[in-house]
């Protein structure tokens, strides 16, 4: 099948800066796929390639496998949901949604039904009549995607839309997002910095960093297997050590760190002993003991005090800072075990090595 | 704490109050006064209507007041049309410095006074003027060209003198349009012609309103430039009442012309409200 | 509270004292009052002048709009001294005995005193005296023009300039044969003669490059050579003669048109004495000369003439031969009512195409 969306060694320079290095990614039909990378990575340059107000350096983008490098922005099948939603707000909110359509010079009474159709979808019918100002975020949030969809885009380009809503009302719009989009059953390219979004509503996600793809995968992926240290340091989090290599059988090996620890780690990508390296160690992997024999089945074993307990419901954690001095982050099991547990206590911790992920550290 | 705060509201306003009334109020209510007497014999008035009646007439009194109407109309959109572009580039494409450069070009002008601005159009497009040479020079004209004392020279000084307060308003506005509002146009399909049309003039429509209203005013209030580059033909309303004024010794004929300035005024920026269906108080706040 | 009364008297006290009968606040013509003749005489009498520069119609509506306030003297022409007394009321009656009247040529200060009296006072006195006439580049346009009349002339369409003020009326009138000074006491005659120059100056519009308004103005189209002939004062063209002998000044055919600048108190004026003695002292002969130094135009003072620089007085005698000098036209006080009809002739043809 052709993908929906296509992009081969794109390339973005301005003046003496590359923003985007060689990427090539292709998105198949009816996918979510997220570009996440922290700000200035370069992925805004894409998608404002994507939607045609940039030109790219080279390489090209194909939508449903032809060129669209000479397809002016007004002409091209993909429409933009902008960062802060950029509806108009000199129409109502009917006008915004028939404007594309207007476009099209599609009679009157067609826009009219084809816009109560896409207030219908996005569950908020009869308000076409409204002004811009008069919506919430949320419902702003709808309209503008309904704005784009009318036009039946191939693809459906959102710049970190949920940038501008409150915490609540984003977590909500995260579920509503996914469901539109299973609705309109188009294809969205979603670009964003925060990576719970990405997690949360993507079939595809592509981490960026300094104008490349670090890595293309599912979350799970990502999140289990990234393929780079900067995935791994950049999605979830992690306790980190930096050391070098003392041996390695196949991928399992063991470092040196460099406040003194030995630990047993699984290679992401071949080492050799001598090798300067990072383990990276996420905080629910690590377990949570008051002896020291509950854990004798980890590769890797410390003991510390708590030094903080930091509580957050269900993602709660403590900090617990070993004898080498280093502090640890580790995930608060809910089960009730450790409901007393206080600062200053002396805790057991321990992780096994498949649970602990070593890249080459830079040299 | 009351009195305190009710002495500072009428500090605050004495002045505003006394400028009103002093310099704004008084004046017309004694021009209205002037206007509707008539000069019996020396010293001799009698209160009347004949100085209106005169004014609505007399042929040539209606055809400068409309002349001056219709042509400060027309010199308000030849100022927008040329201000538009202008101000869109300054707000929308000149970035940084670049962009402030612009803008205090379009202020420099305004560091002279009208009288040398004027002058400094005569020097250009009289006949033995800069214009006027280089034509000849460029073997374009075979003799000196006289492009002063017409109605498009006048058309010229009030476009010139009117642009900084065309530009400044839309400037503001336009600046206050979001880039991603105009590319969303772009990207839904718009072309150039139904972005400007349906997004930008709509969204520039209090800057547009209010640089009119202003332009308006001062076009048709000036009178330096229509008497000075306007030449024989000018005729500009200004012209007459300060005729009636000060060379006739004619005030209540000036005062009432003044009255009708004041009512054409009025009325124009009243149908040009009416008409982008916006009120003063959005035009203004 | 009584210091905002001592600050207010304090005020008004500073108010009063500038306007106190040191100070001479003076309105008149550029040229009347040069800087030399200011400081001459406030070293001799301790005053101090302030000038104001205007003309004729300034004057008398900046006297209006006050009631004859703000000024200690002004210079009004003799003939608009008349009319605005009696309609507005604006001067007050000068102390003959407070003139010294044989400064003056008798001819003239008589002649003044006859003209600007109103109910048996007399309002003014002459000092600056001069006439409008043509001004022409004489290579050019000295054959065709000889008179305001010969500016229709197509021989220099395009090149002329005059004013739309009533001198231009005035003029156009005596050019076409009729006497509009004999007709200032019967309206409907001057009406008709009013009506005949307007139907001419609108023939004529299509000559004219524009109407000049200021004396700078003309002074730029004659000189630059885009206007050959103008109607203008007699400076004017002497002035212009300095930078090209072509240019001068020419009595038309049907005389130069004379007026007089007149010593006039304003009614509210504050400084009557001081003002006495400023007329008194710049009528005197060396003072007057150099007066008609920078003004270029000859005064009303007796013996004046023999301090007047040669320069000046050549081009004033080979534009004024003595039956020139018989034929100037002095214009008589301006009746009420006739401007109303100059005006509306004025505006008609400023409209006309």
């Amino acid at each position: 099948m052709t993908p929906d969306l296509e992009c081969a060694d794109l390339v973005k320079r301005f003046g003496e800066t590359t923003a985007v290095d060689n990427v090539s990614f292709s998105v198949p039909p009816g996918s979510f796929f997220s570009i996440l990378g922290p700000s200035g990575c370069g992925k805004t340059t894409i998608m404002r390639m994507i939607a045609g107000f940039l030109d790219p350096t080279s390489g090209d983008i194909r939508i449903k496998g032809k060129s669209v490098l000479d397809t002016p922005p007004n002409k091209r099948p993909v429409n933009m949901v902008f960062q802060h939603l950029a509806l108009f707000p000199m129409m109502t909110i009917a006008e915004n949604i028939g404007y594309g359509l207007r476009r099209q010079k599609m009679p009157k009474d067609q826009i009219a039904r084809k816009v109560d159709e896409a207030l219908e979808r996005i569950g908020l019918p009869g308000i076409g009549g409204r002004k811009v100002d008069e919506l919430s975020g949320g419902q702003k949030q709808r309209v503008a995607i309904a704005r784009c969809m009318v036009l039946e885009p191939d693809v459906l380009l959102l710049d970190e839309p949920l940038g501008a809503l409150d915490l609540k009302l984003r977590e909500h719009m995260k579920v509503e997002l996914k469901a539109l989009q299973a609705a309109f059953d188009t294809t969205f390219v979603y670009i964003t910095h925060d990576q719970s979004e990405a997690l949360v509503m993507s079939d595809q996600i592509a981490v960026m960093n300094a104008g490349r793809f670090e890595q293309v995968g599912t979350g799970q992926d990502l999140y289990y297997r990234p393929d780079t240290p900067f995935v791994a340091g950049f999605i979830g989090e992690s306790n980190r050590w930096k050391g070098r290599i003392d041996r390695v059988e196949g991928e399992a090996l063991q470092m040196r760190t460099d406040s003194g620890l030995a630990m047993r780690a699984t290679a992401a990508s071949p080492l050799a002993a001598g090798d300067t390296a990072e383990i990276f160690v996420r905080p629910e992997s690590i377990r949570l003991a008051a002896s020291a024999e509950a854990l004798s089945g980890f590769d890797n074993q410390l003991q510390g005090k708590v030094t903080s307990i930091l509580f957050n419901g269900a993602a709660s954690r403590v900090l617990v800072q070993d004898d080498a001095g280093e502090t640890l982050e580790v995930t608060l099991p809910q089960s009730g075990e450790f409901a007393t547990l206080k600062r200053g206590d002396a805790v057991h911790i321990g992780w096994g090595a498949a649970q602990a992920t070593c890249f080459k550290g830079a040299a | 704490m009351r009195a305190h705060t009710r002495i500072g509201f009428i500090l605050l306003l004495t002045p505003l109050v006394l400028w009103l009334g002093l310099l704004i109020i008084i004046p017309h209510i004694d021009m209205f006064l002037i206007s509707i007497r008539e000069r019996i014999s020396f010293g001799v008035y009698e209160t009347s209507l004949a100085q209106y009646e005169k004014a609505l007439t007399e042929p040539l009194y209606l055809r400068t007041f409309w002349r001056t109407a219709v042509m400060s109309v027309l010199a308000t959109a030849i100022t927008l049309v040329i201000a538009f572009p202008v101000s869109y580039y300054i707000a929308k494409m000149a970035k940084g410095r670049l962009q402030q450069v612009l803008f205090m070009l379009c202020l420099i002008p305004f560091y002279v006074s009208e009288l040398v601005r004027t002058f400094g159009w005569m020097i250009l497009l009289r006949e033995t003027g800069l214009v006027s040479n280089l034509l000849q020079w460029a073997g374009l004209a075979d003799q000196p060209v006289e492009m002063l004392y017409n109605d498009a020279a006048m058309m010229v000084g009030l476009v010139y003198t009117s642009m900084l307060f065309m530009v400044v308003p839309l400037v503001t506005t336009l600046e206050s349009l979001d880039d991603s509002v105009i590319e969303a146009g772009y990207d839904l399909g718009g072309s150039g012609l139904s972005v400007l049309r349906e997004i930008i003039i709509p969204h520039a429509m209090p800057g547009i309103v209010s640089g009119c209203i202003v332009v308006f005013m001062l076009s048709l209030g000036n009178y330096l430039t229509p008497t000075m580059l306007g030449g024989k033909d000018s005729l500009w309303f200004t012209e007459m009442i300060y005729n009636q004024f000060i060379v006739r010794s004619n005030w209540e004929l000036g005062a009432a012309f003044g009255f009708m300035l004041l009512v054409l005024s009025s009325v124009i920026v009243w149908g040009m409200l009416r008409l982008t269906g916006r009120t003063l108080q959005e035009t203004m706040g | 509270m009584s210091r905002t009364i001592l600050l207010t008297t304090t005020l008004i006290a500073g108010l009063a004292t500038t306007a106190s009968a040191d100070t001479l606040r003076l309105l008149t013509w550029g040229g009347y009052a040069p800087d030399e003749v200011i400081e001459l005489f406030e070293q001799k009498t301790g005053h101090t002048v302030e000038v104001t520069k205007s003309n004729n119609e300034e004057m008398i509506a900046k006297l209006r709009a006050t009631g004859g306030g703000g000024f200690d003297l002004v210079q009004p022409s003799q003939d608009r001294v008349m009319g605005p007394q009696m309609e507005f009321g604006i001067y007050k009656p000068i102390d003959m005995s407070k003139i010294d009247e044989s400064l003056f040529i008798p001819s003239m200060l008589t002649a003044t005193m006859a003209n600007t009296t109103v109910n048996g006072d007399v309002y003014g006195v002459p000092h600056v005296w001069g006439t409008s006439g043509l001004v022409l580049n004489t290579a050019e346009a000295g054959d065709t023009v000889k008179d305001y009349t010969d500016l229709c002339d197509p021989a220099v369409a395009g090149k002329v300039t005059y004013r739309l003020k009533r001198p231009t009326l005035i003029g156009f009138a005596f050019a076409m044969g009729e006497d509009p000074f004999a007709a200032y006491g019967d309206e409907e005659k001057y009406k008709e003669i009013m009506g005949k120059v307007e139907t001419k100056l609108t023939e004529c519009k299509a000559n004219v490059k524009t109407y000049w308004g200021g004396g700078d103005e003309l002074m730029n189209l004659v000189r630059s050579g885009e206007v050959t002939a103008s109607m203008a004062w007699d400076t004017g063209g002497w002035k212009l003669n300095d930078d090209n002998a072509d240019i001068t000044f020419v009595a038309p055919a049907s005389g130069a048109l004379g007026w007089i600048d007149t010593f006039v108190l304003p009614a509210k004026g504050q400084a009557d004495d001081v003002a006495y003695e400023w007329i008194n002292f710049v009528m005197q002969p060396e003072i007057a000369a150099m007066i008609t130094a920078a003004a270029g135009n000859f005064t009303a003072s007796a013996g004046a003439d023999e301090y007047v620089e040669d320069g000046l007085k050549a081009k004033y005698q080979n534009s004024f031969p003595q039956e020139a000098i018989d034929n100037i036209k002095w214009y008589p006080p301006v009746p009420a009512g006739l401007e109303a009809i100059e005006g509306e002739v004025l505006d008609r043809v400023q409209a006309a195409n």
